[in-house]
């Protein structure tokens, strides 16, 4: 009887977390199940349609790579630093073991890619975060990562763009991980008084120590519909004032109309929404009226 | 001895023995001072054992007992001629976080800090020491007017977090505190930092990015409070204390790890066992440290907080395949 009930119980979490891995080892023509509102529709369509449900508009999270794929021209990214893995500096109880099975389970070497490419022919620094990879966690490698990439743009006078997703801090690397946030912070702040555009691009979910740092940053703060972003998560919060909160709060829509974002924007119009924001701030030989 | 906490139980125990004899003796006209010559040998040496080594959770303790002093306390026994200063000129004024200007020996500087409560009506009024996005602009407030007045700033933390409450995320919680974070960084007048009780994430890192930043001896500082980081990596808030062991929070391990730059000596026992003496080796070391960096330009003071952030961190590089 107990044999039966664990086989049920190991049966159901392989349902419910499919890893990118295993998703993209599923055939092509294969369904896909919206997590929101059930629809099920081809994955071809749903590669098509931006990875967006098109009966509710779900947005489905990306990874990194498949952000520079709909992003940059021609799927192309000149990575910084991807050799760049992290170090267990508390010597954290099962720590190694973990980035080693995130970085199995994902491909990647740590949460973020950072690196140069264009966007409609404008150079751009990116960084672009992977929930997949320990949530989205920031630690050393994160923070480093990404005031690299700051001052590589501040070099190269090019605009930084950080795609954010995040649980929050990395809780293995303790006081180093909330310091990341002061390092990558006071990064961009010099970046901003050198002039350097930065838009920070908001997706689900963008929570604690990385949205109370780089990510609420930006000159620009764009968001992904529906995406949670927020300080403290809703669990927390339900805690803290005994409330039940409504559905939408912490949602990006929620967040516009409370000021914290400048726009809200649909995962098909972004890469153009991009394209205008870095024609309006490059500098041309604009010939002015009466000279 | 009063409010000792559960690990002083057996000093207390034996300081009440003592007490006991004395009177007895006096009352009886006896003398006991051979035994309470042993007693006090033996008290010695029993308070040595167990203040010599505190562990993670007798130090937590320490810095969440009620008696454990504030802020304030430190304003007004540090400091002289305090000013308070009030409001975020934007939403309000959050008690949470109190500021304003004083005079260190002579020097003026603008000084601020998380407020904890010091009974139940003020912890309200205060929200339990937890602040709004209110409290951290107000914390900018007084930072950019000291960096406009060429004012040394101090900032004294003690914050089990900033507020998770709904309040403060509709009124931007993150960015206040991010906000701040640049903004420090960007400041040309010396920063000192000086964790006195808990240094709870990024509640206390937003007034937490200075030139030097200091602990006191059994303060804590962490990325997130030990009961949430067990109930999120072992989903059981009962196991806090192996979660705080694991995190390394105590002053010696940071400065061990290369996040801080001095630690302030404790009284035996902890502040609140003698706040006068408190206040004198705090002063003592924050006029050592604004003394080197009273030296530096405003460019530099800027630089040297940068470079001190910049640095922090653990990573390494893959080996490439041979």
């Amino acid at each position: 009887m107990l044999k039966v009930k664990d086989l049920l119980q190991k049966k159901r979490k392989y349902a419910t977390i499919p890893s990118e891995k295993t998703r993209r080892e599923i055939p092509e023509g294969l369904m896909n199940k919206c997590p929101k509102c059930g629809a099920i529709q081809f994955n071809m369509e749903l590669m098509k349609n931006y990875k967006v449900c098109s009966s509710c508009g779900y947005h489905f999270v990306l990874n990194a790579m498949e952000r520079v794929d709909m992003l940059l021209d021609g799927g192309r990214i000149f990575e910084y630093d991807e050799d760049m893995i992290s170090k267990d500096p508390l010597s954290f109880p099962g720590y190694p073991q973990k980035t080693e099975q995130m970085m199995e389970k994902t491909g990647m070497r740590d949460a973020v890619i950072t690196g140069e490419g264009t966007i409609g022919g404008f150079p751009v620094v990116v960084c672009i975060m992977s929930f997949e990879f320990f949530s989205g966690t920031l630690g050393s490698v994160v923070g480093e990562k990404i005031v690299r990439a700051a001052e590589a743009a501040m070099q190269k006078q090019y605009p930084l763009i950080i795609f954010s997703t995040s649980g929050g801090a990395r809780m293995q690397e303790s006081i180093l991980s909330l310091m990341q946030m002061a390092k990558t912070s006071a990064a961009l702040g010099r970046f901003s008084e050198s002039g350097g555009l930065y838009i920070s691009i908001l997706t689900d979910p963008t929570l604690g120590g990385v949205s109370a740092s780089f990510a609420t940053l930006g000159d620009i703060i764009l968001a992904e519909p529906g995406a949670v972003i927020g300080f403290a998560g809703r669990r927390v919060i339900e805690q803290t004032i005994r409330q039940k909160l409504p559905d939408n709060f912490q949602t990006s829509e929620f967040n516009l109309q409370h000021g914290h974002l400048d726009k809200v924007v649909h995962r098909k119009d972004l890469r153009a929404t991009l394209i205008k924001l870095l024609d309006f701030h490059t500098v041309k030989e604009v010939p002015i009226h009466g000279r | 001895m009063a409010g000792e906490l559960p690990f002083e139980q057996p000093i207390a125990e034996l300081r009440g023995k003592i007490d006991e004899l004395v009177k007895f003796g006096a009352e009886k006209q006896i003398d006991f001072s051979d035994e309470i010559a042993r007693l006090e040998e033996r008290y010695k040496a029993l308070e040595e054992e167990i203040y010599s080594s505190l562990s993670v959770k007798q130090k937590i303790q320490i810095v969440k007992s009620p008696q454990r002093p504030t802020t304030l306390d430190y304003i007004q026994s540090v400091f002289t001629d305090f000013i308070e200063l009030h409001g975020d000129r934007l939403f309000g004024d959050d008690q949470a976080i109190v500021g304003g200007i004083a005079k260190l020996g002579e020097i003026p500087v603008t000084v601020m800090g998380h407020q904890k409560g010091r009974d139940t009506k003020d912890n309200l009024a205060r929200n339990f020491g937890m602040p709004h996005p209110e409290g951290f602009r107000k914390a900018l407030r007084l930072m950019k007017q000291a960096d406009k007045f060429r004012r040394p700033i101090v900032t004294f933390i003690d914050v089990t977090g900033a507020y998770p409450g709904s309040s403060a995320e509709e009124r931007g919680q993150s960015e206040a505190i991010a906000r701040n974070l640049l903004e420090m960084s960007l400041l040309r007048v010396p920063v000192i930092c000086v964790v006195i009780g808990e240094g709870g994430s990024g509640g206390a890192l937003a007034l937490g990015v200075g030139n030097r930043v200091l602990m006191l001896e059994h303060a804590i500082y962490s990325v997130i409070s030990p009961e949430g980081a067990a109930s999120i990596l072992y989903k059981d808030s009962s196991r806090a204390m192996e979660a705080a062991e694991s995190m390394k929070i105590t002053a010696q391990d940071i400065l061990e790890l290369g996040v801080i730059d001095d630690i302030v000596p404790e009284p035996r026992g902890g502040a609140h066992r003698d706040l006068k003496k408190q206040a004198e080796l705090l002063r003592g070391k924050l006029l050592e440290h604004l003394q080197v960096l009273s030296q530096m330009s405003p460019d530099e003071l800027k630089e040297d907080r940068y470079r001190k952030f910049r640095q922090i961190g653990a990573y390494d590089f893959l080996q490439a395949p041979l």
